[in-house]
């Protein structure tokens, strides 16, 4: 029978040792949880079974049926432990608690650091600190027990009751003029600045025309300089207006280039009608 | 001021008594001395006089309801002839089921502690996360701060639940460390009456 599958029934564990050692190297078991040394034992107890007639002495005669089926670790023809089984267990075993080790001390080197002998006595030291922890929860279990006729009334305490709250004197008028204070109107917020005037188009279609009454072109930049942003957008729909209604004619040499205005020849009476029909 | 000399009256300690009495009755965890005293409004010497007065009173055998000194202070409890009754009516939640990994970890707090996680799983050599939730949750330890003032692991204590469940005066009724544990761990036993079993 191979070691990997020896059947193990651990805390932490229950099925064939193969399958523990997947479960550990995919880290899906934390080895910390592992009680190597019942795996140790189930290996011997294991190892140690009889499976032969004439390894049986006599006196458990069923037990011997029953445990012929059982496969084992010891070389039935001659009569020795399968040697192979057990080298290959021991370093199986050793490779899982020098993981285990190694998984307790994470957080530093803390063995890196000593010598053999310091670790060897570091370890021996922990193992008797290790015993006496559990002697003490054998002790509190058996306390426990002992106690276990002893019921008594579990639950939330009762409230204590609250302190007097103590204010210092105070005078009144003084609370008045403090409380006055929080009384009086806040300043009305101003929203001005999220207003938006928009002056009419109107407005810069007439300024434009008596401009054209006097004189036959303009600059369209020199004459919007020191207006708003607004303001400016508003002149120039104004400009295209008069564009549409063939009143004036555009000029501009290149992009973002001054734009030259021009009275249209003959515009002046279409604008007469225009205006009297939009009236 | 002197006080009057009474000749003939009701002992003012067994009035002190009953007032201590109702005062263990409304409590529902044990009452240190000194808190009967404050609200007794009374002397702890003469607290204490009352408490031995009230022990011969609510003592096994004599009453159903029991006075034991446990936690720290004193407490009123069931006797323990009405147990099984007790038993019938009452779930004990706390201690019910706690495994030998919990007592384990219990010990080493209460020894211990005040500890950290990684403390205790030091000494038990596995991983303690869950046990630790666990024994929280059933109140028989508490975080008690964190490790080196403020940044370091959340450490932590066994409750005055922990001493009232083990019916521990204090954490000084725990035997010695250093007298538990007997002679070497039962494993090196087993291993041993194996290795005798095995076949020559």
């Amino acid at each position: 029978m191979s070691v990997h599958e020896l059947e193990l029934d651990l805390d932490a564990f229950e099925g064939p040792f193969d399958l523990l050692l997947t479960l550990v190297l995919k880290e899906e078991l934390a080895l910390a949880e592992v009680d190597v040394a019942g795996i140790v034992l189930a290996f011997v107890e294991h190892a140690t079974r009889p499976v032969s007639p004439q390894i049986q002495h006599g006196e458990d005669n069923g037990v011997a049926a029953s445990a012929a089926h059982h496969a084992s670790f010891i070389d039935a023809e001659r009569d020795e432990l399968d040697l192979d089984a057990c080298g290959e267990f021991l370093v199986l075993v050793a490779a899982l608690l020098e993981l285990k080790a190694r998984g307790l001390f994470a957080e530093g080197g803390e063995l890196d650091e000593l010598e053999p002998e310091e670790a060897a006595e570091e370890l021996a030291q922990r193992l008797e600190e290790y015993r006496r922890i559990k002697a003490a929860s054998e002790w509190l279990r058996e306390r426990l027990v002992a106690e276990e006729d002893r019921f008594f009334r579990l639950g939330p305490a009762p409230l204590a009751p609250r302190g007097e709250r103590r204010l210092a004197p105070q005078d009144p008028a003084a609370l008045a003029v403090v409380l006055r204070s929080l009384a009086a109107e806040p300043p009305e917020v101003s929203l001005a600045h999220l207003e938006l005037r928009f002056p009419p188009v109107s407005q810069f279609l007439g300024r434009f025309r008596s401009l054209l009454g006097r004189r036959s072109r303009f600059d369209f930049e020199h004459e919007v300089t020191g207006l708003s942003r607004v303001e400016q957008a508003v002149a120039f729909l104004a400009l295209l207006e008069l564009r549409r209604m063939g009143e004036v004619s555009l000029e501009q040499a290149a992009p973002f280039a001054p734009i030259r205005v021009a009275r249209a020849a003959g515009g002046r009476e279409e604008v007469e009608a225009w205006s009297a029909r939009s009236a | 001021m002197e006080r009057p000399l009474r000749l003939i009256s009701a002992n003012p300690v067994d009035s002190l008594a009953r007032t201590i009495e109702a005062l263990l009755v409304v409590a529902s965890q044990p009452l240190p001395v000194d808190d009967l005293a404050e609200a007794a409004g009374d002397e702890v010497e003469r607290v204490e006089t009352a408490l031995g007065l009230l022990g011969e009173r609510f003592r096994e055998g004599r009453s159903g309801i029991v006075l034991e000194q446990v936690a720290g202070g004193w407490a009123f409890r069931a006797s323990r002839e009405a147990a099984e009754a007790c038993g019938r009516l009452f779930e004990r939640p706390v201690e019910r089921g706690l495994s030998q990994a919990a007592l384990e970890t219990l010990a080493v707090v209460a020894y211990l502690g005040p500890c950290t996680r990684p403390e205790i799983a030091r000494w038990r050599g596995v991983a303690v996360d869950s046990v630790v939730a666990g024994l929280v949750e059933r109140g028989l330890i508490a975080e008690a701060g964190r490790e080196s003032g403020g940044g370091g692991a959340v450490q932590y204590r066994v409750t005055a639940l922990f001493e009232r469940v083990f019916g521990l005066e204090s954490l000084a009724a725990l035997p010695r460390l250093e007298e538990l544990g007997g002679d070497a761990g039962d494993l090196r036993g087993r291993l041993e009456a194996l290795a005798e079993r095995r076949p020559a």
